[in-house]
């Protein structure tokens, strides 16, 4: 990723832009967060905010027409936020200590003339840049001209306490100056290196300015320039925080034409701006403005609280709120965006967005519901292949994953052949990896059905799709894996693949699109569903694999499969396109399985229906929650025993296990050959407590691994023995990876107390 | 420290093919290309090395994590 990509995917993901409130406001106080403090009654911190973007905030705060309101997302659900009245009770509490922040002095002198609230805008902004500001007015005492303006609404101790902060900023106050006649004119403009006139006070054409028919001086705005060249300008209309805003741009303007730097770059944002934030409106109740009963129209504190409470705080998130693992790593796209460019400039420290890059399931949700839609999945997907390429993918993110997949391409799962006694195949029956290893049997049956009702010969082929490796970036073995799938399909005499699985049919119809890749849905729906030996008593919730989204097609037709068995069934709320990933997708549950395990636990409490899934690896994600889940199959084949919408989730040596027996029983029972050569390890018998196969399933430790180790242990001798528990230890290392297992040799079977495994290897094998 | 990683527990394991006790000695450990010394409990005979449970689900795995994502 280079900058420009960054920037353009930072610039899609729009959490950051700026709410209504603040768009719409035009010295962009920051409403939102003002709002969210006042809910909180957090007051000082209210105070705060309003001191840190609003100039004069104790005049300024009582008398702001709050033009934020016409553009409130309130407003669409009950009413605007009364953000004025807001301000104007915060700014009636004593104002918290805060410093006053000066840039160290300048040489250069500015005259404001005119003490209106532009000027006095002005005066604050540029004293507080370090100018040397003198302001000259005309009337009495600082900020008479305020009172005036706004009788009753500005006490005289507050105007007092916003000019004695602008003294203490450096300001010098001149009253009672004749400011529209000549000789000060003069003196004014030779004393001063820039001068602003409030033209709420001063008199254009005495001033020598070029004026329109109507005699109001002409100016450029937002600059405020005037037709002189040192001249600034600010003051008109009637809105009082349009006045204070057009004081803080030819505040800037000044500043930029004293340093002698560009009038104009960087100055889109002086002003209201327009705002691509989306806030969605669903779930919000709608709620009425809190009337005011105090004295003179204020809020009490608690109205004032309550009317704060109201704001919606308006960000997007539409991502977040529906998936874990974008909520666990606490930002949004255009964070992590940063954070994984980061680490791919990283030359040297930890990259700590490796997790973050790896715990994506890749499901694409966050597309759907981004307005802008914002793809994490390409952007997580494309992280891992490049850390493929440099060589910095951590070598324990997918590596069990890889293994399993190397499994099921292997030997003793793998196999491709036609119908017996045929020598061609006009369909393939590909059940997958998930569906071979959770249901061995029922993958017989169901092969058993597509013999009997298709013509043309039905082969059959097991393995891989590749899709593991797909999801751990690499790109080259998952080619490889393809090419494989390919040449067998090519053998076979090109047969239309039948899938039970989504994600096979995802990575087929990808990228080998000359291969005629439809779901076992498809045919069931077209020639007719088996009958129904287990009808759920309720009707159950369906479960979409995440690798259909974006193909409405395949959830149809498996819904089409319900409706012909007559199996009723709900739809979840986060259904169909936005269906959520079970935490497997992605390799997930290999490179973050807590949060795998969050995210199937919320997926199992969308609903209090069973659910139904439609992919064999949902259904056991799900079950190891503890959810009543049904395959789809489940209906027509149910296994043995027991209500099947309670059937455990498989282990992941069980499901090995369960591919191994079940190419053994297809080329016995269909094909009548021998199964395939055993080898020494896997005739080591294993016993082990439910305790010790759950502790070892977690650690992904799988039986085979266990075999290799005792098998070693006790051909070679190289073992440690407990005297005291008489127990024995021993380790082996098939892989980048050190098995431990403590065992007891019982009659022609071990027992297993424990095993764990290390990546580190012992330099000399463990021997020294 | 470099007894640190060896406990009184994980001593108690003898080596068949030697019929020796196991005592603490310096061993080394590679992952990812950097190495590390430290006292682990070995045969004195043969040199077999036991890592515990703990070792390595514990502190190893934790230096595994940090160096993966060096």
């Amino acid at each position: 990723m280079d900058q420009q990509e960054l920037r353009q995917l930072e610039n899609r993901c729009i959490q950051e832009q700026p709410p209504w409130c603040t768009a719409a406001c035009p010295l962009h106080v920051d409403a939102r967060g003002f709002a969210g403090q006042a809910a909180l009654g957090n007051w000082d911190e209210a105070w705060k905010i309003l001191w840190r973007s609003m100039p004069l905030a104790g005049i300024l705060g009582r008398v702001c027409d709050a033009p934020c309101r016409e553009r409130c997302k309130r407003s669409e659900a009950g009413g605007a936020i009364e953000i004025g009245a807001l301000e104007r009770f915060c700014v009636s509490l004593p104002r918290p200590e805060m410093r006053l922040q000066v840039l160290p002095a300048r040489e250069q002198k500015v005259a404001v003339v005119g003490a209106g609230l532009s000027g006095l805008t002005a005066a604050w902004d540029l004293s507080r840049k370090g100018y040397r500001v003198h302001v000259l007015d005309a009337g009495p005492f600082p900020g008479s001209d305020l009172m005036d303006r706004f009788p009753g609404v500005l006490p005289k101790d507050a105007v007092a306490a916003e000019t004695a902060l602008l003294e203490r900023a450096g300001v010098v106050f001149h009253c009672a100056q004749p400011v529209n006649r000549k000789d000060f004119i003069d003196r004014c403009r030779a004393e001063h290196h820039a001068v602003f006139l409030s033209l709420e006070v001063v008199d254009p054409a005495a001033w020598g300015l070029e004026v329109d028919t109507e005699g109001g001086a002409v100016i450029s705005s937002p600059l405020q320039a005037t037709s002189r060249e040192n001249v600034f300008a600010a003051g008109l209309g009637n809105s009082p925080v349009w006045r204070a805003a057009q004081g803080r741009w030819a505040a800037t303007s000044v500043d930029r034409y004293l340093q002698n730097v560009s009038m104009t770059a960087g100055r889109d944002r002086d002003g209201p701006c327009e705002t691509r934030l989306f806030t969605s409106l669903e779930k919000v109740d709608p709620l009425p403005p809190v009337p005011a009963s105090g004295l003179d129209g204020l809020y009490t504190p608690d109205e004032a609280q309550a009317e704060a409470s109201r704001c919606l705080g308006c960000e997007c998130l539409e991502c977040v709120k529906v998936c874990p693992y974008l909520e666990k790593f606490k930002g949004y796209p255009k964070k992590y965006a940063r954070e994984i460019y980061n680490n791919e400039s990283m030359v040297m420290g930890a990259r700590q967005a490796n997790r973050l890059i790896n715990s994506c399931s890749l499901c694409g949700l966050c597309e759907v519901v981004c307005p802008e839609d914002f793809a994490m999945q390409d952007l997580c997907l494309k992280a891992r292949r490049g850390m493929v390429e440099r060589g910095k993918m951590p070598p324990s993110a997918h590596e069990f994953a890889l293994l399993d997949m190397a499994f099921s391409l292997g030997e003793r799962f793998s196999m491709a052949r036609h119908e017996p006694g045929r020598g061609e195949s006009a369909f393939a029956f590909f059940p997958g990896c998930q569906l071979s290893a959770t249901r061995p049997d029922q993958t017989l049956r169901v092969y058993g059905h597509l013999r009997a009702c298709l013509e043309g010969g039905v082969g059959l082929i097991l393995g891989c799709c590749g899709a593991p490796a797909r999801w751990a970036g690499q790109e080259d073995r998952f080619g490889e894996v393809l090419d494989r799938l390919r040449r067998t399909w090519e053998d076979m005499g090109r047969p239309r693949i039948i899938t039970a699985c989504s994600t096979c049919q995802l990575m087929v119809s990808e990228n080998l699109p000359q291969v005629e890749a439809g779901s076992l849905w498809e045919v069931l729906a077209e020639k007719g569903v088996p009958e129904v030996r287990f009808r759920p008593e309720k009707a159950p919730a369906v479960v979409d694999p995440c690798t259909t989204r974006g193909r409405p097609w395949v959830q149809e037709t498996a819904r089409r499969v319900l409706r012909d068995a007559g199996v009723g069934f709900e739809e979840l709320e986060l259904g169909r396109e936005k269906t959520e990933c079970c935490g497997f997708g992605g390799l997930m549950q290999n490179a973050n399985p807590d949060l795998a395990r969050e995210v199937v636990r919320q997926r199992a409490a969308q609903s209090g229906a069973d659910y139904l899934a439609a992919c064999a690896m949902c259904r056991d994600s799900l079950a190891a929650v503890g959810k009543r889940v049904l395959h789809i199959l489940d209906l027509f084949y149910p296994p043995d025993g027991g209500d099947p919408a309670d059937a455990p989730r498989v282990g992941w040596s069980d499901r090995q296990e369960n591919r191994a027996r079940l190419k053994e029983r297809l080329l016995k029972e269909i094909w009548k050959e021998d199964f395939p050569r055993m080898e020494e390890h896997h005739k080591i018998k294993l016993a082990m407590s439910p305790e010790v196969r759950e502790r070892l399933d977690k650690r992904r430790i799988l039986d085979e691994d266990i075999q290799k180790v005792i098998h070693q242990a006790e051909s070679t001798g190289d073992r440690l023995h407990h005297p005291a528990q008489g127990r024995y230890k021993a380790s082996f290392r098939p892989y980048k990876a050190t098995f431990w297992v403590e065992y007891t040799p019982g009659e022609g079977v071990y027992e297993v107390h424990n095993a764990y495994a290390h990546r580190m290897d012992v330099v000399g094998g463990g021997r020294l | 420290m470099r007894s640190e990683n060896v406990r009184p527990e994980d001593m108690d394991w003898v080596c068949c093919r030697c019929g020796q006790r196991l005592v603490a000695g310096p061993v080394t450990v590679e992952y990812m290309g950097n190495q590390f010394t430290t006292d682990l409990p070995r045969c004195p005979a043969c040199g077999l090395v036991h890592i515990s449970e703990d070792l390595a689900t514990g502190k190893m795995a934790e230096v595994e994590q940090l160096l993966e994502d060096k």
